[in-house]
């Protein structure tokens, strides 16, 4: 099986180990993840004003190359990539006067409207693949390890493009059971960490994130999984300058979903980049004893 | 400090605007402050939304042009999904910056910012701040 | 068309126009009528808007360099008579057409980073640091559009906004930093600049270095063509001149490697 994948800018680079690890785990599943041709920036985050149509070009655009490439469904991993494809597309698909609008502005493009379905890789596992089959390709359970599915915000909200309703966090809980590993639901675990306020208010931002990262801790869980590179940042990354600040008590180890399910699946560990998660990512695997060779993740 | 409520300090070109922009009825909004519960910035906030939404409703545009509630919503739709009344506040919150962004007056300016945030962020967080919060 | 003129352009007879730095108008030569900010002129039919404008008067202190396509000093922008496309050329490519109303944009004020090119890491984060406003684009592709030289504007950017530094001057090679990418940005990018930034990358770090020439130049510091240098430098007029008509040549059109000179002593 062949689907069209937009990766997103920001797995290209600083969340290669988002995107490698899925397109791995992937194709140890028999899916190839076929990468869409001249893609741009999808946005990141949806315009919200009624009178701004601009915005809504780049997502718009990326929609066009998947149709062009004769895509029935587009499949994403970074959740605001997520989040501002399906956005504009729900908005191409269902308002005539700014579908029109939109498409006479691009006219260098074909017309677009609204064919392609956007779904996050969650999605897709969910309703393409089946937890029956990843439970029996799995080739190393991650037995042992409590876990804590992450949403954030843009998996599930708004509504009318929500993976799964709103406080319901069922795709992650049945991926990561059956990978083998125990699922704690925690009370944060569709709480914004901040998102982009990082960069102009980064105490509102912090005070957020640790928060989340306590309040996780407090569940029981050994780790908080999660689907967006802005999340990773703020939870993971940050998480030497609130240790600092005394804002948290203790490292969490923060893991994209797609390391741990290309992990379990018997996928190469250099292909997981753990290298560009915290350290005590690896520290955890090794405490937990699985035979994966984190020599080289250790080593850079 | 008590705000003052004439028939002057109503500006009605405002609101009118606010619901333009935000495509939402702020008169719909009746006070219950599930949105200032829900939110998980408010303790940097001068007000919460609850307030703001008041504020506007009695389109006194000066005192909500004072509040930095709107610049330190992250989007994040909490108070969204939650409102028992329907209203989008994220889309207010966003009608209020763009008033003030449309001036050509940024909130943060991208070349002032400090290097080594630029180098480390993900790449989608300058992306959105950019778009929420500049020009 | 309404101001009067005898309908020129629609004469069929051959048409005679002396070009050059000064064009002169023969007599019975088709004339077009051209808008130059606003006022209206005739010009020769066949010549480039920056001669068209020498013609009618103009005299380029600034806005005009190369006069070849490259230099990247006269760009132009114009539209035609009731249609609302904007379009773009450099005035010494782009010839004349009926109605066309333009202007030159010769330069456009954009954001310059300062860094020393020895300092600087060839990371993608580099970029982000000198021009955070990258990231300001919102991939309106005006840029693309406005770029005379074809370039694929909004596709570099999104490139270097994916970290690809390599794919980003490639792509962006054949700019000729006229700005008019950053004229027409909604996002206010200095794309070209940008582009910039990342060739100088590019060359200076990341692009594989050439084997065959560094091997050379070590042969040349080395000595190995001294020897022969001497013996030329020796040689008298005549010898030389027969050494030069003697030299062996590479047939045009030859296969790679499906030649060898007779000498080799030098290879």
């Amino acid at each position: 099986m062949k689907v069209s994948y937009y990766p997103g800018c920001t797995l290209k680079s600083k969340a290669k180990n988002l995107d490698e690890s899925a397109v791995a785990a992937m194709a140890a599943l028999g899916v190839e993840m076929e990468e869409l041709p001249r893609w741009n920036c999808c946005g990141a985050v949806h315009s919200l004003a009624d009178d701004d149509l601009i915005h809504h070009v780049a997502p718009v655009r990326d929609l066009i190359r998947a149709k062009e490439q004769g895509a029935e469904i587009l499949v994403t991993l970074c959740s605001m990539c997520y989040n501002s494809l399906a956005r504009a597309n729900l908005i191409m698909r269902d308002d005539e006067e700014k579908r029109r609008t939109i498409n006479l502005f691009m006219d260098e493009e074909i017309d677009y409207q609204g064919e392609v379905e956007v779904v996050h890789l969650l999605g897709f596992l969910d309703q393409r693949i089946g937890w029956s089959t990843i439970r029996e390709a799995v080739k190393v359970p991650l037995r042992g390890m409590v876990l804590a599915p992450y949403y954030g915000c843009t998996l599930q909200r708004p509504r009318d493009v929500a993976m799964e309703p709103p406080g319901s966090f069922q795709m992650m809980r049945r991926l990561l059971e059956a990978l083998g590993s125990e699922v704690v639901h925690f009370p944060a675990a569709d709480l914004c960490c901040g998102s982009y306020q990082i960069l102009a208010h980064p105490e509102a931002a912090e005070s957020s994130s640790a928060v989340i990262l306590q309040t996780a801790v407090q569940a029981g869980a050994d780790a908080l999984v999660l689907s967006c590179p802005l999340c990773d940042f703020n939870l993971g990354k940050r998480q030497a300058s609130l240790l600092e600040q005394g804002r948290i008590e203790k490292e969490v180890p923060v893991f994209y979903f797609t390391q741990l399910f290309a992990l379990a699946l018997g996928v190469s560990p250099d292909l997981c980049h753990l290298e560009l998660n915290t350290p005590s990512c690896i520290s955890l695997l090794k405490q937990k004893g699985y035979p994966f060779d984190l020599d080289e993740a250790e080593r850079v | 400090m008590p705000i003052k409520i004439s028939a002057r300090t109503v500006k009605r070109e405002f609101l009118e605007r606010l619901e333009k922009i935000s495509g939402q009825n702020i008169h719909k909004c009746f006070q219950c402050g599930t949105c200032s519960g829900s939110c998980p910035m408010n303790a940097s906030m001068d007000a919460f939304p609850r307030k703001v939404m008041h504020l506007a409703q009695l389109g006194l545009e000066g005192e909500v042009g004072k509040l930095n509630t709107c610049w330190i919503c992250a989007s994040c739709h909490a108070c969204n999904v939650k409102c028992p009344r329907g209203i989008d506040l994220p889309r207010v919150m966003e009608a209020l910056r763009l008033m003030a962004l449309r001036r050509n007056v940024d909130h943060i300016n991208p070349s002032r910012m400090a290097s080594d945030l630029l180098r480390e962020c993900p790449q989608i967080a300058m992306v959105a701040a950019f778009r929420k919060l500049t020009s | 068309m309404a101001e009067g003129r005898p309908m020129q352009a629609q004469q069929t007879q051959e048409m005679k126009v002396a070009t050059g730095d000064r064009p002169i108008l023969p007599e019975g030569a088709r004339t077009v009528p051209i808008y130059i900010m606003g006022k209206r002129y005739e010009v020769p039919e066949t010549l480039t808007i920056m001669k068209a404008m020498e013609y009618v008067g103009y005299k380029f202190v600034r806005g005009a360099g190369c006069r070849g396509g490259i230099c990247g000093a006269c760009s132009t922008v114009y539209r035609k008579a009731g249609d609302y496309k904007l379009h773009f050329g450099l005035a010494c490519q782009t010839v004349v057409e009926p109605n066309m109303y333009l202007t030159q944009i010769p330069f456009y004020p954009a954001n310059r980073a300062v860094y020393d090119i020895e300092e600087i890491e060839p990371t993608a984060d580099s970029v982000y640091e000198l021009y955070p406003e990258l990231f300001r684009c919102v991939a309106c592709n005006n840029c693309t559009k406005a770029c005379p030289m074809g370039v694929e504007v909004l596709d570099y950017i999104s490139a270097l906004k994916q970290g690809d530094i390599a794919r980003a001057a490639q792509l962006s090679f054949d700019c000729i930093q006229c700005g008019l990418c950053a004229s027409r940005c909604m996002g206010e990018l200095p794309q070209y600049h940008i582009a910039q930034l990342a060739r100088r990358l590019y060359g200076k770090y990341i692009q594989p270095r050439a084997e065959h020439l560094k091997k050379r130049v070590e042969e040349i510091l080395s000595g190995k063509y001294d020897a022969m240098l001497e013996e030329v430098q020796r040689m008298n007029r005549e010898e030389l001149e027969k050494l030069y008509e003697e030299r062996e040549r590479e047939p045009d059109l030859t296969p790679p490697g499906a030649w060898m000179p007779k000498d080799i002593r030098y290879l």
